[in-house]
């Protein structure tokens, strides 16, 4: 457990390399299936690489159980709160800082729902030295898209983003789309942050996604995950 | 929630689940990515007894088609449902 937004004790995996450190730090969003076997496989994969890594649960208030059920619950209300994400994410920040083998360097990914709220907590929460959005749906918002839980689309807190952005995106993917990551890209050109999209012409939503047959490219997952280490090695390593 | 298309109403029955049978108060009605069926998005419904926790659930992924035959066939059943009730078959 782990103090999220408002002091609420939230579930969290984490993973730690072996070592006295220093070490940097992750802490990865789920996708909208919810805190699920994948993500505690990439918690492990990330401490493997040599950072201490955490994922939050970011449905935890809804309920416990098959993570599906808990994501069925969530959706039908609409999300979670973008504010509470951000809290989350902060608790999550600091307390992989705090820790003995903590470098203090600190980068935040996610995929799908996960990638949006990376880059929405890089924006608005605790400054990180490096975010990592893969094919974040909505990042990229109308109004139509807009409602109570998540008010304001991420992009236009981009001029606030305090760090490098390594972009993955599918051009097959519908959402986001090839022209919605357009519109990341100039904003980010926009306001002269410092990014690097990648884009897979062969690949749609969630291509790293071995456990989904009809979503995994392993050749666009396995230059993906080396596009990964590559930039958070160069970042926060 | 990569879609934002999702709607719930109340229900009164029962549905069967992982342990067995349980009441129904509400279905969720959705289109998003999919938890299990291989597409990108699909048509979820859930049945739900939301007091009882999120394990009480029996869940659907439709392709779109698939789902519009579904409501056509529940309508259309529902017509001969209505009929019936009112004392149409002998």
């Amino acid at each position: 457990m782990v103090p999220g937004d408002g002091g609420d004790q939230i579930h969290a995996y984490f993973a730690k390399p072996v070592g006295d450190g220093p070490f940097p730090g992750m802490v990865l969003f789920h996708h909208m299936p919810g805190w699920d076997e994948l993500y505690r496989e990439f918690t492990h994969r990330f401490a493997f690489h040599g950072y201490l890594t955490i994922s939050p649960d970011l449905y935890c208030r809804d309920g416990h159980g098959s993570p599906d059920d808990v994501a069925a619950k969530v959706r039908a209300a609409g999300g979670v709160p973008d504010d509470r994400v951000v809290g989350d994410s902060d608790g999550c920040v600091r307390f992989l800082r705090s820790l003995p083998s903590a470098s203090g360097k600190v980068g935040l990914m996610g995929t799908c729902s996960g990638g949006r709220h990376a880059y929405l907590a890089a924006c608005r929460g605790e400054p990180v030295d490096a975010v990592i959005d893969c094919w974040g749906g909505r990042v990229v918002a109308g109004s139509d898209d807009l409602t109570e839980k998540q008010p304001v689309a991420p992009v236009d807190y981009t001029a606030d983003l305090p760090c490098p952005v390594l972009g993955l995106f599918g051009d097959e993917d519908p959402r986001p789309s090839p022209a919605d990551v357009d519109a990341l890209e100039a904003a980010l050109r926009e306001h002269d942050k410092s990014y690097e999209f990648h884009r897979y012409p062969d690949a749609g939503h969630g291509f790293f996604y071995h456990d989904r047959p009809a979503a995994y490219r392993a050749a666009a997952a396995v230059d993906g995950w080396q596009k990964v280490w590559a930039f958070l090695d160069r970042t926060i390593g | 929630m990569c879609t934002t298309i999702s709607d719930k109403a109340t229900v009164a029955g029962s549905g069967k689940g992982a342990s067995g049978w349980f009441e129904l108060d509400h279905v969720y009605v959705g289109y998003d990515h999919p938890f299990h069926a291989q597409f990108d998005h699909a048509l979820s419904i859930d049945f739900v007894n939301e007091a009882a926790g999120p394990g009480s659930r029996v869940a659907v992924e439709l392709d779109r088609e698939s789902a519009r035959t579904l409501a056509n066939r529940i309508l259309a059943t529902l017509d001969l449902a209505d009929a019936y009730e009112d004392g149409a078959p002998s």
